[in-house]
């Protein structure tokens, strides 16, 4: 079975002779979630906007559910950090999450079906009762959610998640936790964070970006790997979960 | 005194209630247009476009009445003027992405500049302070008949691509992964925006179209909270703006532009109170 996502000598920059990645191979299989950690500029937004074809690679190759990011958007479900977006926006959360059963020939209005699927969704997210309520009047960890069913909407194979603990609300943690346990096991999801805490708490593999990309099996990911890749001590808190991850020594295309 | 019998019935009144059914024609493209330039925050880009006009209508008289081309007429350049500019701030501003305000300011200024001198050197008498402030006597069958045309080509896209459209404004990258095509869409947007801008010049001037662009829809957003409603809103806003203000400014004899307009800032600033304390 090919690799979902398989990254190969990728390089790319802004400017020329400021490398943001540099030289990244990494692959990751079917079943596998990850973690994208790394400082501030060391990458992590670059890599996502590569994985999803909003940037082209300088050089070497990106490819995802074996084609381009491009080819495979429609498999990608991606949700943006929400202060991205306007908070004032006049739109309901049926209507944001609908906007993730959107096609090119969505004339109109959306379908019963494009509904009954994006209800669905707030209701995986534990947020149907909020379905006509204004996207502007929710708190950050309700409008995050929001985004989040708006990405599962478009039932996605790969689920891209741009700092989704940013702003959970206190209280609702335990409970957002498992709705991601829960997605874990119907599709990969790679999650961008700056929550060392939540990266072994949740995932199998550990994606360290700060300019060049290393995999780390999530178990192995320890204080040390943690000091070597932001270059000063990292606190962390090291949560027992069971891994069942065969990342580094068995993943064909990481070497 | 004017009493209202003789503004409804009096042949003498004929222009304002003629500009009054231009302007409660216009405000269903308006209504589409300012919501999307509110929502969008574009509101800028569009007063560039604006002063860019001036440019293109000062060019046109000028070649009109020095180089004898009779086809250029003053409206064909404001639309040359107003959609070049908004297109070229507009790709500016995807491309380039940064500097965007202060290519904005340089197509404002220089835009305007250029109309003035041109209309300068332009010899025979130039109604230009018409242009700037707005004269409803300008008004003629044609511009009502363009207008009814912009309604029709703002109105119809706006029905079919609505879906597009609300995810494209609140998350243009989300859309595009889902393939919408954004790019072109929103040159569309800033075309339409354009030419409701140079219908607008007539009614209100230059120097306001941009409060009448985003006043209304400013205020309907303060009661809605879906992009339809404000829209339809902002519509019903602007009519009852433009018909209330042409109607104030011919009975006290006020100028019609910023009669309009100091009526849409009134209700605006008491609708953005009033949402304050109503939300508490």
């Amino acid at each position: 079975m090919p690799p979902i996502i398989e990254v190969k000598d990728l390089s790319f920059a802004y400017s020329p002779g400021i490398p943001v990645l540099e030289d990244v191979s990494f692959c990751i299989n079917a079943g596998q979630s990850g973690c994208i950690v790394g400082p501030n500029g060391g990458g992590k937004s670059t890599l996502l906007k590569l994985l999803l074809g909003l940037l082209q690679p300088d050089s070497g190759s990106i490819s995802i559910f074996n084609t381009s990011p491009v080819n495979a958007r429609a498999k990608i479900g991606y949700m943006p950090q929400y202060h991205q977006l306007d908070a004032s926006f006049p739109a309901s959360v049926m209507e944001v999450t609908l906007m993730g059963r959107i096609k090119p020939r969505t004339l109109f209005c959306y379908r019963k079906a494009d509904r009954a699927v994006a209800m669905e969704a707030l209701d995986i997210l534990g947020i149907a009762d909020l379905a006509q309520r204004s996207f502007a009047g929710l708190s950050g960890g309700q409008r995050q959610r929001v985004l989040i069913a708006r990405a599962l909407a478009g039932q996605p194979e790969l689920l891209l998640l741009d700092e989704p603990t940013a702003n959970i609300d206190p209280g609702a943690e335990e409970q957002f936790y498992s709705t991601l346990e829960q997605l874990r096991r119907q599709m990969t999801v790679i999650t961008v964070s700056h929550d060392l805490g939540f990266v072994n708490r949740e995932t199998d593999l550990v994606i360290c970006v700060n300019r060049s990309v290393n995999l780390h099996c999530a178990t192995d990911f320890t204080a040390e790997t943690a000091d070597a890749v932001y270059h000063h001590h990292v606190n962390m808190i090291k949560h027992d979960h069971a891994c069942f991850c065969h990342c580094e020594k068995e993943s064909p295309c990481h070497d | 005194m004017i009493d209202i019998h003789s503004i409804i019935f009096s042949p003498e009144w004929g222009f304002l209630r003629f500009a009054i059914l231009v302007g409660i024609c216009v405000s269903p493209a308006l209504g589409v247009i300012g919501t999307m330039v509110v929502t969008r925050r574009i509101s800028s880009l569009a007063g560039a476009s604006t002063h860019a006009a001036l440019g293109g209508f000062g060019l046109a008289l000028f070649l009109q009445r020095v180089c004898m081309l009779e086809w250029f007429t003053p409206t064909l350049g404001a639309v040359i003027g107003a959609v070049g500019a908004a297109v070229a701030v507009g790709l500016v501003s995807i491309f380039a992405r940064e500097r965007e305000d202060t290519v904005i300011g340089a197509v404002w200024a220089v835009g305007m500049s250029i109309g003035l001198l041109f209309l300068d050197r332009t010899p025979g008498y130039v109604d230009w302070q018409g242009y700037l402030f707005g004269s409803i006597l300008l008004l003629t069958e044609h511009d009502l008949i363009m207008t009814l045309i912009l309604d029709a080509v703002i109105l119809i896209p706006t029905v079919i691509f609505f879906p597009a459209l609300l995810a494209m404004s609140f998350d243009d990258t989300f859309a595009r992964l889902r393939g919408i095509k954004v790019t072109l869409m929103y040159i569309g947007l800033l075309i339409l925006t354009a030419l409701t801008i140079v219908l607008l010049i007539n009614l209100v001037g230059i120097m306001l179209v941009i409060a009448l662009l985003t006043l209304p829809a400013a205020a309907a957003g303060c009661y809605t909270s879906h992009l339809r409603s404000t829209m339809f809103l902002a519509a019903l806003f602007n009519a009852l703006f433009i018909f209330c203000g042409l109607l104030l400014s011919s009975i006290m004899a006020l100028p019609s532009g910023p009669t309009v307009v100091v009526l849409a800032g009134i209700v605006y600033i008491s609708s953005m109170i009033w949402k304050k304390y109503h939300s508490k």
